[in-house]
């Protein structure tokens, strides 16, 4: 036991990519060995991260399970890993996203074996972003996980694979240059890559850099980040990428995408931007604010626009996470204040939800589109009847994106736009409207695949409909989704309870 | 005296192409298995090595000194001896001779025609001297040495080529390469050989030695005037901008095995040969021109990303490629600081065993799907998953993505440029995002998609030594990726020799 | 008279003058077709001559025997070695040349004009010197012209004939002044006799092109493509190596000794003929397609490159020509001996006959390709190390202008030489049945390409003792 409690984190992380490269040594053969191969190891992470959840102390500051090894000793790089409340978060949703998204792909029949493998090396790759306490380490995993999915959309996708994938890879690396730079710059400067060591000199450092003024480069680093991350998050204009990623992603990769991947933008916000540019984030928090409710506004604008139910889920994505950046640029605007800690609240936890969320839509639309071949609204209609289990679990989960009080979404939502209503009241107002329309995109969704008149493509002949309902292993994939959804939207105290404490010691 | 296991490792190569060329000519197999064993023996000679050299200790190790020639003013010795810089491109050169041998082998499929079918005998042996030139020159510490094993490695690469190359444009690409490279190093030659004559008049001394070159006092004038010829003379071996013409050309022309020796590790030799005689023995020259090689390097790295990604063929590309990762090499060079010349020093390995995974594989496609257009090409990971895996991890490798060796060497690079030009690395940055871009697209079309209706039925997969290869190609580059301490605090005892001469730094 | 001494002076002289003798003897009673054992007899017996010289004439101090006619130092003696194994092998050579080897004479002149050339390198008074100057010169006339019913051999001979006469005659006007000036005809004692002036230049000046004819430098070279192309090829060979090293043995001692204060002069007159001929022979051997007078060309490059050394005026500079002359005439006695034997099989003389040669004979491939190599200045063959040192003397020197030059005609050179191997390697025969047309070699081919390929790669790899010989004979000249 006693390695287990001192190697926690480095197990988390690591399990998955054991496991992996135990997959790539199995046999080739059956199918179903992999899958259950892999969804066993995806639950090793999740067991233990729950260990960690109930271990943590969130009333202790600063980083907890700590654990740092040698890496890269020439440049002052180490292996450094710990969680806070924020991160803890963070790991707690990918753990359990993870399985059961290997579940939901348990219908891939096309080369299993390098596709859980390349599922469990995206899940290292995401943990490790979460837990790093080192720049170099952070930027290692933040590139690690792209690979796999790149892999994951190129092969597994749809018809428009190769361009979306590309373009996913594009904008990600392009996006990550000046992020690497930035890192660069940082790890120059202090000969160190430790997390700790470079934000406490790094945001109050003065110096001039190479005869260009500290205030300056600070300036052109902190969009540097701030590029990288909003390319990922995605805030409005350089969320062109996602859509066709989603779109063209195999099922599984898009809850991942949507549910954790994003979260990796968001993320780095929090963890990097403000506290290495405290002064630069108030700057420019209006700049933030304008491209977060652009967001907001027209991510639900486009969403409603979609007649791919699909890209409809995607475009939503857009909109709930520009709540996030919201919440940010609020905190950012009015470091310290109370009003920042709620929205900064808010934002992390509705990280958390729109992971649950947008998986589980995903996860659903995929189910339809397994049985129906098509994503195209029009061509559906009316299915209610026909699929009813199907047809409650996705309006459930519709409510909960929409925001409806008594799901998750709702807690998350308020809590960003009460925080920032006395910081960035005209934008937030901006961002109520698009609110509204959240509302009517996703009501649009439902309409069109569950209600009106029955399409008559699927109705039934000779008494058989062609619609097979909703099986059990995919109920089990949305069950956890659902309670979790359920449970934070009525008591989202012990979650919040961590993120808090967190939130207020850190900003 | 210990085992002498440099000068071993030094002429193994030589002794076995001599056996080899003893060897009746119709035995093809038997040429074949001495090559495997003599490069098998080097692998193993130059892994016991890189495993006992005293990283404590640093400095000139396995150091075997005869002497040559001395008389009057002319001295000259075998004097051999590595340090953290050159123990690396030692056992660069073992694993990419021994994997060249396997995957020279070849296939007796009928439609394969892979390897080396004609005269395999003399193949090898030309092979073989080169790689005896290759181990000469990372080994040599006396000047005259490195020259005359600087040549040897030079000019079979002319023969292979041509006999054994691409038949459109083997001749042309084969004479370009021969030209450019000996031009350059009959440049140096000249450099050297005032360096020699400065030097003994200033210490009185009169040797090659390198280490009491060193010494010699050279003054700022004197360095400021013969630093280029010589760095750059050299360099050109090293692919370095605007003398690169010859490289991607030479590469695509030569026959696989040679195409790996040839990017692997030669443009490895000249680059060290600009970095031992240039900057360890004309420092202040170097920080004189410095910016001149960064500016060279710096339009390398980024030139040679982007004209790979307009290339349509396969080996045209990883060519260029070869080009724009050599410039990453001469970057860290030009910084002159720590973190440069450590990236600059993992750089030269991992590109070396990159590249060499990359042109075994195309070769491999080559040999088999008999085109390198890649737009014609597709589907190929249905027939030969291996390369396939193998093609993927080198390219990401070269993207620099972290988890491999690429990024671990290129990662202080950029430091290192920081800390002198930030521009520079912005700059050069730009080519991390184009490198991405070409090999994710060519990985894309060349080995999924559909199988083109051609080669369906035909087309065959890789051998067993083939696989043996691409493993122990990839496993260097995800051991260095995952662990640098594998490589860099060895590399780095020699780049603080290197810093020491730069003066305090 | 005849002290040990004096004796061993000339020591090679009098056993080349026996086995002279020995074949005049031995040869009538041999058949017609048994008179190629003849080739055997000289090529051993010269061995044998080497090895006795060798144990029993080493010089130690140097000095002057035959009233000054002859200097008896290291200088002469590694010229004569040099040239007795050139004789060696061409003996071996010549022996299967149809029309030339089953003849006594052809032998008999060789062993004569061996030793003019012996003579050369070791005399010490200018009459000695153009005595010496004659007897080489005469029997390569005749040899050169050997073939009587083959019209270019005649024409070769007849050419060399003419354009030695005239130079020879050039160059005895030049010493006829110099004794005028001085007084004596004693190398040795005209050092410091001689005014500057325009009329000194003028004698340097005719001595040089006596001697320019000799080592073929331009403009002086005119004869030679075509006397090499005409001559029997082991005739050319012979010329081409050491009646060439003889010259420059003869330019090295008389200039170092006799002239040295006047070096700036001729020094740079030599430099510049040093960079006319590099260049001109490396230009012309370009768009050769006949080997022998590709050969030929590059062969008078090679002068060129011999010259920085002697340019230099230094130990170094002397140690590194007489380096280059030995590197030199086994390269080119190679690339010769395998021109011979390809053409005895095929009757072939032309580039692009050696097409496929590769796949005929791996082993005459291999052999030519270290020749070709080593005259491209390529480790590790000979060749390489004597271009480094002869640089490595001009740029001592500060003639980094010169070496600049060689440098650029190196470049010329790789390129001609890689071609010709183009052909060996990369081209086939039309029908590309290269294993029906088999070059076969005979023993003496075998015998004396061996010795002569090992040695290039000996004088290439091992070359401190080769150098510290070269070196003793410079360190005579100051």
């Amino acid at each position: 036991m006693n390695f287990i409690d001192t190697h926690l984190l480095s197990l988390i992380l690591f399990v998955p990519a054991l496991a992996a490269v135990i997959i790539l040594f199995l046999p080739n053969g059956e199918n179903r060995v992999f899958r259950w191969f892999a969804f066993g190891a995806s639950f090793i992470p999740f067991v233990l991260s729950l260990l960690v959840w109930f271990r943590f102390d969130a009333n202790q500051s600063g980083f907890q399970f700590e654990e740092i090894y040698v890496w890269y000793e020439a440049i002052g790089s180490s292996l450094h890993l710990g969680v806070d409340g924020l991160s803890l978060t963070m790991v707690l949703l990918t753990t359990i996203l993870t399985p059961l998204s290997i579940l939901a792909s348990f219908s891939i029949t096309d080369r299993v074996k390098a596709y859980m493998i390349l599922f469990l090396l995206l899940e290292t790759g995401m943990l490790g972003v979460f837990m790093a306490l080192d720049l170099l380490i952070f930027f290692v995993f933040w590139e690690v996980g792209l690979v796999p999915m790149y892999f994951l959309i190129n092969q597994w996708g749809s018809a428009n694979r190769n361009y979306a994938s590309l373009k996913f890879l594009i904008y990600t690396m392009g996006g990550s240059l000046g992020l690497l730079l930035g890192i660069q710059l940082l790890g120059v400067l202090f000969n160190t890559y430790d997390l700790q060591i470079i934000t406490a000199q790094w945001s109050t450092y003065t110096e001039d850099i190479a005869g260009i003024p500290a205030s300056t480069f600070k300036t052109v680093a902190f969009w540097a980040f701030v590029i990288a991350f909003a390319i990922k998050v995605p805030v409005w204009p350089f969320h062109t990428w996602l859509p066709d990623a989603h779109t063209e992603a195999p099922t599984a990769g898009s809850m991942i995408l949507a549910g954790v991947l994003l979260k990796l933008g968001a993320y780095g916000f929090l963890r990097l931007i403000l506290p290495l540019y405290p002064e630069q984030a108030r700057v420019f928090a209006g700049a933030l604010a304008v491209l977060a409710t652009a967001a907001i506004v027209f991510g639900a604008f486009a969403s409603y626009a979609q007649t791919d139910f699909k890209r409809l889920v995607a475009y939503s994505s857009v909109n709930h996470m520009g709540f996030v950046v919201l919440g940010i640029a609020a905190a950012g605007l009015a470091s310290g204040t109370p009003d920042a800690h709620i929205a900064l609240n808010g934002a992390i936890l509705q990280m958390f939800n729109h992971g649950l969320s947008a998986a589980g839509m995903f996860f659903l639309v995929g189910v339809i589109y397994e049985r129906t071949h098509t994503r195209n609204l029009n061509e559906f209609g009316g299915l209610f009847p026909l699929v009813p289990v199907y047809g409650g679990i996705l309006i459930f989960t519709s409510m909960a994106s929409l925001g409806l009080p008594g799901l998750n979404g709702f807690v998350s939502e308020f809590l960003v736009v009460r925080g920032a209503w006395p910081i960035l009241p005209v934008y937030t107002a901006i961002a109520m409207l698009g609110l509204l329309f959240t509302g009517a995109y996703i009501l649009k969704g439902i309409k069109m695949v569950l209600h009106g008149p029955l399409n008559e493509h699927w109705a039934p002949a000779g008494g058989e409909h062609k619609l097979t309902e909703i099986n059990t292993r995919e109920i089990l994939v949305m069950v956890p989704l659902m309670a979790l959804i359920l449970w934070i939207g009525i008591w989202p105290a012990w979650i919040l309870d961590v993120i808090n404490k967190a939130v207020v010691r850190l900003f | 005296m210990n085992f002498p296991v440099l000068s071993v490792i030094t002429f193994t190569p030589m002794v076995a192409a001599v056996l080899i060329l003893l060897l009746p000519a119709q035995r093809k197999n038997e040429a074949r298995a001495v090559a495997l064993a003599a490069a098998t023996f080097a692998l193993i000679l130059s892994l016991w090595a890189y495993f006992n050299y005293d990283q404590a200790a640093a400095g000139y190790q396995f150091v075997e000194k005869y002497t040559w020639l001395n008389l009057g003013q002319l001295n000259i010795s075998l004097h051999f001896g590595v340090d953290g810089i050159s123990m690396p491109l030692v056992l660069l050169t073992g694993v990419v001779m021994f994997t060249g041998v396997l995957i020279s082998w070849g296939d007796d499929h009928p439609h394969v025609m892979a390897g080396i079918q004609d005269r395999p005998r003399e193949f090898f042996a030309f092979l073989f001297v080169l790689a005896s030139g290759v181990f000469g020159v990372f080994v040599s510490l006396d000047l005259f040495m490195l020259f005359f094993f600087y040549e040897i490695a030079v000019f079979p690469m002319y023969l292979l080529i041509v006999i054994w190359g691409w038949i459109v444009t083997r001749e042309y690409a084969a004479m370009k390469l021969t030209l450019y490279l000996f031009i350059g190093s009959v440049v140096s030659l000249v450099g050297v050989l005032v360096m020699y004559w400065v030097a003994g008049q200033n210490t009185g001394v009169y040797t090659f030695d390198m280490l009491q070159m060193e010494k010699a006092g050279f003054s700022q004038t004197f360095q400021d005037i013969w630093f280029l010829p010589v760095f750059l003379g050299f360099a050109v071996l090293g692919g370095i901008w605007p003398f690169h013409n010859w490289s991607p050309d030479g590469h695509v022309a030569a026959p696989t095995a040679v195409s790996m020796f040839h990017a692997g590790v030669l443009m490895k030799l000249g680059a060290f040969a600009a970095l031992r005689v240039g900057i360890m023995l004309l420092p202040q020259g170097a920080q004189t021109w410095s910016w001149l090689i960064m500016m060279f390097a710096a339009i390398a790295v980024v030139y040679g990303a982007y004209i790979a990604f307009v290339q349509t063929d396969f080996k045209y590309m990883v060519g260029f490629s070869s080009v724009s990762h050599m410039g990453l090499v001469m970057l860290g060079f030009s910084t002159l600081n720590r973190d440069g010349l450590l990236g600059s020093g993992v750089q030269m390995f991992s590109h070396g065993v990159m590249t060499a995974l990359f042109f075994a594989v195309v070769g491999m496609i080559y040999d088999r799907a008999h085109t390198r257009e890649i737009p014609e090409l597709g589907g190929i990971n249905k027939i030969m998953p291996f390369a396939t895996i193998g093609f993927i991890i080198g390219g990401l490798v070269s993207m620099g993505m972290p988890g491999f060796s690429g990024f671990v060497a290129e990662f202080p690079i950029f430091m290192g440029v920081w800390g002198t030009q930030w521009l520079v690395a912005v700059i050069a940055s730009i080519s991390i995002v184009i490198t991405a871009a070409y090999i994710m697209r060519n990985i894309r079309q060349v080995f999924f998609g559909e199988l083109p209706q051609k080669f369906e039925g035909h087309l065959t997969d890789i051998t067993i030594l083939d696989k043996v290869a691409i493993v122990v190609l990839c496993l260097f580059m995800i051991v260095i990726g995952l662990f640098p301490n594998f490589m860099v605090p060895l590399v780095q005892t020699g780049v603080d020799n290197i810093l020491r001469l730069l003066g305090g730094a | 008279m005849f002290t040990p001494t004096v004796f061993a002076s000339i020591l090679p002289e009098i056993l080349i003058l026996v086995i002279a003798l020995l074949v005049l003897v031995v040869e009538p009673f041999w058949k017609e077709e048994k008179r190629r054992n003849v080739g055997w007899l000289v090529a051993g017996s010269l061995l044998l001559a080497m090895v006795i010289s060798f144990l029993f004439g080493q010089p130690g101090e140097p000095t002057a025997t035959l009233g000054g006619m002859v200097r008896f130092d290291w200088l002469g003696f590694f010229f004569k070695q040099l040239f007795m194994f050139a004789a060696a092998v061409t003996a071996l050579l010549l022996m299967e040349n149809e029309k030339v080897g089953r003849r006594g004479e052809a032998y008999l002149l060789m062993l004569a004009s061996l030793i003019g050339m012996n003579l050369m390198a070791s005399a010490g008074d200018l009459v000695m010197l153009y005595l010496a100057i004659e007897t080489t010169s005469i029997p390569l006339y005749v040899l050169a012209g050997f073939m009587l019913a083959d019209e270019k051999s005649t024409e070769a001979g007849f050419k060399y004939l003419l354009f030695g006469a005239m130079t020879s005659a050039v160059m005895l006007y030049g010493f006829s002044l110099l004794f005028g000036f001085t007084g004596t005809t004693d190398i040795y004692q005209l050092i410091g006799k001689l005014q500057p002036g325009i009329a000194t230049f003028g004698v340097l000046a005719l001595i040089l092109v006596g001697i320019g004819f000799k080592v073929s430098v331009v403009p002086f070279h005119f004869w030679a493509p075509d006397v090499y192309e005409g001559a029997p090829t082991p005739v050319a060979g012979f010329l081409s190596t050491a009646s060439k090293a003889a010259g420059f043995a003869v330019l090295i001692r008389l200039f170092f000794v006799a002239f040295p204060d006047f070096a700036p002069s001729w020094t740079l007159a030599l430099a510049i003929l040093s960079a006319v001929t590099m260049t001109v022979g490396n230009l012309l051997a370009l768009p050769q397609t006949n080997i022998k007078r590709l050969l030929a060309f590059s062969s008078i490059s090679h002068a060129g490159y011999a010259l920085i050394g002697a340019v230099a005026l230094s130990q170094l500079g002397a140690a590194s020509v007489v380096f280059y002359l030995a590197a030199y005439i086994l390269t080119n006695l190679l690339a010769f001996g395998i021109v011979m034997a390809f053409s005895r099989v095929t009757g072939l003389e032309d580039l692009k006959d050696y097409s496929g040669m590769s796949r005929r004979s791996p082993w005459l491939a291999l052999m030519m390709l270290a020749a070709f190599l080593s005259l491209a200045g390529m480790p590790p063959f000979g060749g390489f190390v004597a271009k480094v040192f002869v640089f490595a003397a001009g740029i001592q020197a500060g003639y980094v202008w010169l070496v600049v030059i060689g440098i650029l005609n190196s470049i010329v050179g790789v390129y001609y030489y890689l071609n010709a191997l183009k052909y060996v390697y990369l081209f086939r025969m039309p029908e590309q049945d290269e294993e029906n047309h088999p070059v076969p070699l005979t023993r003496p081919y075998v015998i004396a390409l061996a010795v002569l390929a090992i040695g290039v790669i000996l004088i290439g790899t091992v070359f401190a003792p080769w150098f510290s010989w070269s070196d003793a004979a410079a360190l005579n000249l100051f």
